[in-house]
């Protein structure tokens, strides 16, 4: 240890005398390390936003659709059947912990008018408020409805843009009244503009609405026009709350036997799908297996049952999102990589004019007791200092260049280090790599022939 | 005992094709305390035997026994190490590293030093050397703020940091004139006669050869006189 001391500094001795050169040499890993530095902070920033930009379009998030019902060998397509509730959507947030969000949906496609305009929107959600967090979707104008307005059916709205500009072409949506399915609805909130999705469906075609007011004032029906098997499935469940003295009287009461012998069917709170979001991609494959154990454990399913539910996820665009950033930090390396190459080339060179220059001290070092051993590692400290010296003003450079970009060109930058730890690791291995050959061969001189170089 | 003891030694170097020998079988014993120059023109071997009395060198055959260790079959690493302990080198051309204070020039043979002496007590040693060459109020100074004379003392100073058994200096007063050789040379007859230290003084000059107490002629790779065998009885050296 206390020689490692030693010859560190005699190497920093050494280096100290010559400072210009010492920099100068340094020049070629100062402008590789910054080079890397500057574009990695960029590269993961644009990645960042790359992320985010797709995790907006839902790269996160997976969709928990009902399952497919069938009658007499005749399957009914999925989300035929009637097994999703509000409830489960309550306990899967509740109960799964990569789940960061969830949102159940009730969708419909109905006319919508306001005075003489009418619009029939490509989107009609009933569903919670963290339905616009999930979607990261932000409001232009106006308030999102709250929890309360959810469970007491409040007969409100959000617009989205699309549906702004065709039912209020002179603008001014806020507190107006529309019409959904003949239900008065009152508009509380714009939504930003989002455009196309993926698909090329316009997003902002989409009106959004509390879930309870959407199954139980708006549509009406469960499914009426999606299940077949459940076809005529009457509401009757919860407008005869809402309305205790409008609707007791609109049809004779049934009896006992009248209701044995034409049994209603039972309305379900379901929903047409349930939206989860997780925090990150990496752990879509988790959340989907908490959420099918969850289900199938709500849903009473035996071993061997098959699940009454389908989850998607957009693999294909998380895939996307991997392969696009692999594809930029490969790229980051190999220049990485090229840039030190060439820094490391400087060093072998100045290394070796060095040696050169200094084979006098080399020959009497030799002559007053040091080894090859010491010669060799004293050189090879020298360059490796140089690099570490390199390396950390490059980082400084390295910084001060994104910085600066952040700055002049708004980019987004992130700080990562990562490739400041790597760079510093790597100006050590450039240093020991293209400073071994200079220091074995000044390990290599005869000290007699060194004392007497010219 | 012997400090140096050179028995038929043979030095043959390969120039192409030929073999030429250098040295064709030298012998001779220095004894501790002595201050002995070793004369010879130039192309006399001269160079050859004193790279190879300093251990810088091995003989191509026969033996040197230097403090009773076999030389001529030690490895590089174990050479390295009796120079560093035992032997201070003093130059023509002095070598001091430039740009580096005359006290860290002192210092340089320490840092391969194996005597298990703390940095401190190195410095100190460093600092009373320079102090007895009569360079104490100069440690600071880089050689070349320093004049011929006053490298040449920072050399000698640097010889005996590790306190060597012989002091082999390779015409010590080459480039200096003659009054600060003078100074010079009155050092090392100091230094031996005070201090006992064996010294090797190679030169072609017969005036810095009669510093010394014997004198050994080398030609053409042998020993030419000087009574190189055995001197059983060491002069006094004579006071100036």
């Amino acid at each position: 240890m206390l020689k490692i001391a030693t010859t560190l500094k005699t190497a920093l001795r050494a280096l100290r005398r010559n400072p210009l050169r010492s920099t100068l040499t340094t020049l070629g890993i100062i402008i590789g390390i910054a080079a890397v530095i500057a574009m990695v902070q960029i590269g993961e920033g644009s990645s960042a936003a790359i992320k985010k930009t797709i995790a907006d379009m839902g790269a996160n998030e997976l969709i928990i659709l009902p399952g497919q019902a069938a009658s007499s060998g005749v399957s009914f397509g999925e989300g035929s059947s009637v097994t999703l509730t509000s409830a489960d959507a309550s306990a899967i947030e509740r109960e799964c912990p990569s789940v960061s969000s969830v949102a159940p949906v009730v969708n419909g496609r109905m006319q919508v008018v306001r005075g003489s305009l009418n619009w029939v929107p490509q989107f009609l959600v009933g569903t919670t408020p963290t339905y616009l967090k999930i979607r990261n979707w932000s409001l232009a104008e106006g308030r999102a409805f709250g929890t309360e307005e959810v469970d007491g059916a409040n007969q409100v709205c959000i617009l989205g843009a699309t549906d702004v500009k065709e039912l209020f072409p002179s603008g001014k949506p806020l507190d107006k009244t529309i019409l959904v399915n003949h239900v008065p609805l009152r508009v509380i909130g714009v939504l930003s503009q989002k455009g196309a999705n993926m698909m090329g469906m316009d997003q902002d075609d989409i009106i959004v609405m509390p879930w309870t007011t959407m199954k139980y004032r708006v549509s009406g029906t469960a499914l009426q026009n999606q299940n077949q098997s459940a076809a005529g499935t009457a509401s009757t469940f919860s407008t005869d709350q809402l309305y205790p003295e409008t609707s007791q009287n609109l049809y004779p009461v049934p009896s006992a036997t009248q209701q044995q012998d034409f049994p209603q069917p039972v309305s379900f709170p379901n929903v047409n799908a349930i939206l989860v979001s997780v925090s990150s991609g990496a752990e879509i494959p988790q959340a989907t297996a908490e959420v099918v154990a969850l289900l199938r454990q709500r849903h009473h399913l035996r071993r061997g049952q098959p699940n009454d539910f389908n989850i998607r996820n957009m693999t294909e665009i998380s895939n996307a999102l991997g392969h696009t950033s692999q594809l930029m930090t490969n790229l980051l390396t190999g220049v990485a990589l090229i840039s030190l190459m060439v820094g490391g080339v400087g060093i072998m060179n100045i290394m070796l004019v060095s040696v050169t220059e200094r084979t006098r001290e080399i020959g009497l070092r030799m002559a007053i007791g040091a080894r090859p051993a010491d010669i060799l590692s004293q050189f090879i400290l020298e360059a490796i200092v140089l690099c570490l010296f390199g390396g950390a003003l490059g980082i400084l450079f390295g910084q001060g260049l994104s910085s600066a970009v952040k700055v002049a060109l708004h980019w987004p930058i992130e700080l990562s280090v990562p490739a400041m730890v790597a760079s510093v690791v790597v100006s050590v291995v450039v240093g020991l790599i293209f400073g071994y050959y200079p220091a074995w061969k000044a390990s290599r001189l005869d000290p007699i022939e060194a004392l007497r170089y010219e | 005992m012997e400090l140096i003891k050179v028995d038929n030694i043979v030095k043959t170097y390969h120039l192409g094709n030929s073999d030429v020998q250098v040295l064709k079988g030298v012998s001779l014993r220095i004894l501790p305390g002595e201050m002995v120059a070793l004369m010879g023109a130039s192309g006399s071997g001269k160079t050859t035997l004193m790279n190879i009395l300093g251990c810088l060198d091995r003989p191509t055959s026969g033996q040197y026994l230097f403090d009773g260790q076999e030389i001529s079959r030690m490895s590089v690493n174990k050479r390295a190490m009796v120079r560093n302990g035992k032997i201070g080198f003093v130059f023509q051309n002095f070598n001091l590293l430039a740009r580096t204070s005359a006290l860290e020039n002192v210092l340089l043979p320490t840092t391969y030093a194996e005597d298990g002496l703390s940095a401190g007590k190195h410095r100190q040693r460093a600092m009373e050397l320079l102090d007895q060459v009569g360079l104490g109020d100069r440690m600071d100074h880089e050689p070349s703020q320093l004049s011929g004379g006053q490298q040449q003392r920072v050399a000698i100073a640097r010889a005996l940091v590790n306190n060597p058994r012989l002091l082999l200096a390779d015409e010590p007063t080459g480039n200096l004139d003659s009054h600060t050789s003078e100074e010079v040379l009155r050092m090392f007859q100091q230094l031996n006669a005070q201090k006992g230290i064996t010294i090797l003084l190679v030169t072609h000059d017969a005036t810095v050869a009669g510093h010394s107490t014997r004198i050994i002629h080398i030609r053409d790779g042998l020993i030419a006189d000087g009574n190189p065998q055995v001197q059983t009885v060491v002069a006094k050296p004579q006071m100036l």
